[in-house]
């Protein structure tokens, strides 16, 4: 089972590292990063994708929230929250094909970034899972570059102020 | 206050209440220890090996309970604390390690003694800082002792560049601590408590299985009203030792891999199973699934992420241990006013078995057996004041056996990680704290050898221990699984017993050396130790083939547990 968890931190020296560390140490693996500034100065959130079981979730929970760097630990459960995330595709596509790509990735919400004798590079914001269906539709084009940054994501407009939810053993 | 950062780091530990620190000075440290010779109330131990000023740390502070400080140089120093480090971690003991780190502008660049500490110790350190700035020296040590304190205890890590501690700058000290992501739990929730009070009152066969976390946590007492109250048996793990009063009738021993049938059977068979601040280490488990099979698991830890770690908790409780065992305590007390029964047919039960299946050993041959030296050695100490520190291996094990501890702090062992070395260097430590207390190290020869160099530590500095030496000329624990699971194949566990001559050797460290080598001399030779005020090794050559047991095989479900087997028809299959 697939879990987001925004974890909010200090921007302090190591502050990801110790999130990474605890992660490599106790077996965990991270299926997507995403880190950057956020609306308080000093303060990073770390958006990671984890895919375990819900035992496993509790544990990881725990143990950041246990880092002192790390202000907040919330897992964005699945239709409570907005995911986006950006992918740049460049794509060997021959000049006449062109059209046709670009139709179909402006029909998705993409963006033609650049024009090359030889390819062009789109950029598409969308939920992972377009983006993963955004990169089969490119695939037959000829695919030479793809980079994605990792979902990132916030509670929905309609959700009230959340309060960090409560850990199953934390009463 | 203008000051120089080596000076800021000595009027930091003062304030912090620091009486002694334990250490070793180079290179990098070198201003603070410049600092040091100016003059300071703290007492500074000088080590012989940064392990040695770590592990003294850690005995310190495990029988004070106070936070331990141990403070060295860049590279190798800082790496030579990595083993107690890595031991603070697993046994959750309050360290605050100080290394030096090469001049700022030298960072990363490979200088002479440079290396990253603090990343080589990222996961085995509750926090770490590698201070930028001289004037936040005094707010990053108050931090540090704060967390290394509270919340579960453990070991964090401030790394000073040596021009840091050059600088001279303009510090405050803060009375207050900027941590706003650091919020141990400070309440118990009421309703977990009334809650675990229903299944502990009602529980016709309940076992406290108590962990070291109940010493971090200072919960003794109120374990003792907790148990008192409910009529509760008591079983303490190795690091949990000590906890619990053991001459109490409630005490029932140990659990685990080395503990006796009676305790693992009563854990085996219990309805209500207490956790006080205990992990589920695997050496007290065994095979997990069968551990406690069916029992209504109630588990009370200042760690939220141990509970439903290993064992899925039932009731948790979450928050300081003497909050959360006297609250608890008060609940029980109310349900038996109310007419709860005690579970009297249950602590017959466990006692019917403890008289069924007793420790025993063999008596009468020729070699002197290790469990009689450590009965001696409990036997003549009964009395007094006495903390007992250990290594690791089969001597621990008699140690737990055989040492009855009726106070709080005085049972101090490397658990988790099993550090063969922690006891000399522990035991100086405890005397350091406890300096009126008699501290005895039973040691194995193995052991010994790994940081026999804090003998010297301990005539010098004056701080006199007895090491009682199970000498059996083995890595005796290594031995008896090669015996056991590898078809007796002997791969290089072989310490010959002679080499060193451990007396000598102990007299060449300035302090004294006995030898034993049957009973009838055992137990002048302990007494004379034990009367001389000095640091003394007592050499006692036991039955090489002498095996620790019961045991659980690693993995083993409790009930598969092997009996004692006696070393004669052990040694004719060798």
């Amino acid at each position: 089972m697939k879990h987001t968890l925004s974890v909010i931190v200090q921007d302090r020296p190591g502050a990801l590292t110790r999130i990474t560390t605890m992660f490599a140490r106790r077996g965990f693996n991270i299926e997507s990063l995403a880190v950057g500034p956020t609306e308080r100065a000093g303060v990073s959130c770390i958006t990671l994708r984890v895919d375990c079981a819900q035992h496993s979730l509790e544990q990881i929970e725990k143990q950041i929230h246990k880092l002192v760097d790390v202000l907040r630990v919330t897992e964005l459960a699945a239709g409570e929250a907005v995911e986006r995330e950006l992918m740049l595709v460049k794509v060997a596509v021959p000049p006449e094909r062109r059209a046709e790509l670009v139709t179909t990735a402006e029909a998705l919400g993409g963006r033609l970034l650049d024009v090359g004798t030889d390819a062009v590079v789109l950029e598409l914001v969308a939920t992972p899972e377009e983006i993963d269906s955004f990169h089969e539709l490119c695939r037959p084009y000829g695919v030479t570059d793809l980079v994605r940054t990792g979902r990132v994501g916030v509670p929905r407009a309609a959700a009230r102020r959340r309060t960090p939810r409560r850990l199953a053993a934390i009463n | 206050m203008r000051m120089t950062g080596g000076d800021a780091i000595l009027r930091a530990l003062e304030a912090e209440g620091v009486e002694v620190m334990f250490g070793i000075p180079g290179g990098a440290i070198m201003p603070t220890y410049d600092a040091i010779a100016r003059g300071t109330t703290v007492r500074h131990v000088l080590a012989r090996h940064e392990q040695g000023a770590g592990h003294m740390a850690q005995g310190y502070a495990r029988a004070s309970g106070n936070v331990g400080v141990a403070i060295a140089t860049s590279g190798p120093g800082a790496t030579n604390l990595v083993t107690p480090i890595a031991d603070a971690w697993m046994d959750s003991t309050p360290l605050v390690c100080i290394t030096g780190q090469v001049r700022s502008t030298l960072i990363g660049t490979d200088a002479f003694q440079e290396c990253d500490i603090t990343g080589i110790t990222m996961p085995i350190v509750k926090h770490s800082w590698l201070v930028q700035d001289a004037r936040d020296i005094p707010s990053v040590l108050r931090a540090a002792f704060h967390v290394a304190r509270t919340g579960r205890c453990g070991p964090v890590l401030v790394d000073v560049p040596r021009d840091l501690q050059e600088a001279v700058v303009d510090v405050t000290f803060p009375a207050e601590v900027d941590l706003p992501g650091w919020r141990p739990p400070t309440k118990v929730h009421p309703l977990q408590i009334r809650e675990a009070g229903r299944a502990v009152a009602s529980a016709r066969k309940p076992i406290l299985y108590v962990g070291g976390g109940t010493l971090n946590g200072d919960a003794c007492g109120e374990l003792l009203e907790l148990a008192e109250a409910g009529s509760l048996p008591v079983v303490t793990t190795l690091m949990g030792k000590g906890a619990f009063p053991e001459d109490h009738e409630l005490h029932f021993g140990w659990p685990g891999m080395h503990g006796p049938k009676w305790s693992n059977l009563a854990i085996n068979s219990c309805d209500v199973l207490v956790a006080i601040g205990a992990r589920f280490d695997d050496r007290v488990t065994g095979k997990l699934a069968a551990f406690a099979p069916g029992a209504t698991v109630v588990h009370l830890d200042v760690d939220a992420a141990e509970i439903s770690k290993l064992r899925d908790a039932d009731i948790p409780v979450v928050g300081a241990l003497a909050t959360a065992v006297g609250e608890l305590a008060r609940e029980v007390a109310r349900h038996r006013e109310e007419g709860s029964p005690a579970p009297d047919a249950w602590l017959a039960q466990i006692r019917e078995w403890r008289e069924e299946f007793p420790l025993r050993y063999d008596t009468g041959g020729e070699w002197l057996k290790p469990q009689t030296v450590v009965e001696t050695l409990q036997r003549l100490t009964a009395d007094d004041d006495v903390i007992v520190t250990t290594g690791v291996g089969q001597h621990q094990m008699w140690a737990m056996q055989y040492v009855t501890t009726v106070r709080p702090r005085n049972f101090i062992t490397s658990g988790g990680l099993g550090t063969m070395g922690y006891g000399i260097p522990a035991a100086i430590g405890a005397k350091a704290a406890r300096p009126e207390a008699t501290v005895v190290c039973v040691d194995g020869d193995g052991c010994f050898q790994m940081t026999a160099q804090e003998l010297a530590t301990a005539a010098v500095e004056e701080l006199p221990i007895v090491v009682v030496l199970v000498n059996n000329g083995y890595l005796g624990m290594v031995t008896q699984w090669q015996d056991m699971f590898y078809e007796g194949r002997r791969s290089h566990v072989d310490l010959t017993g002679g080499v060193p001559d451990y007396a000598k050797l102990a007299e060449a460290y300035g302090g004294v050396g006995l030898v034993v080598t049957s009973e009838a001399e055992l137990e002048p030779a302990l007494e004379e130790a034990l009367r001389l005020g000095k640091t003394v090794v007592v050499d006692c050559r036991v039955d090489p083939a002498e095996q620790c047991f019961p045991m659980i095989p690693s993995g083993a479900a409790a009930l598969d547990m092997i009996e004692y087997t006696s070393s004669e028809s052990e040694r004719s299959v060798a």
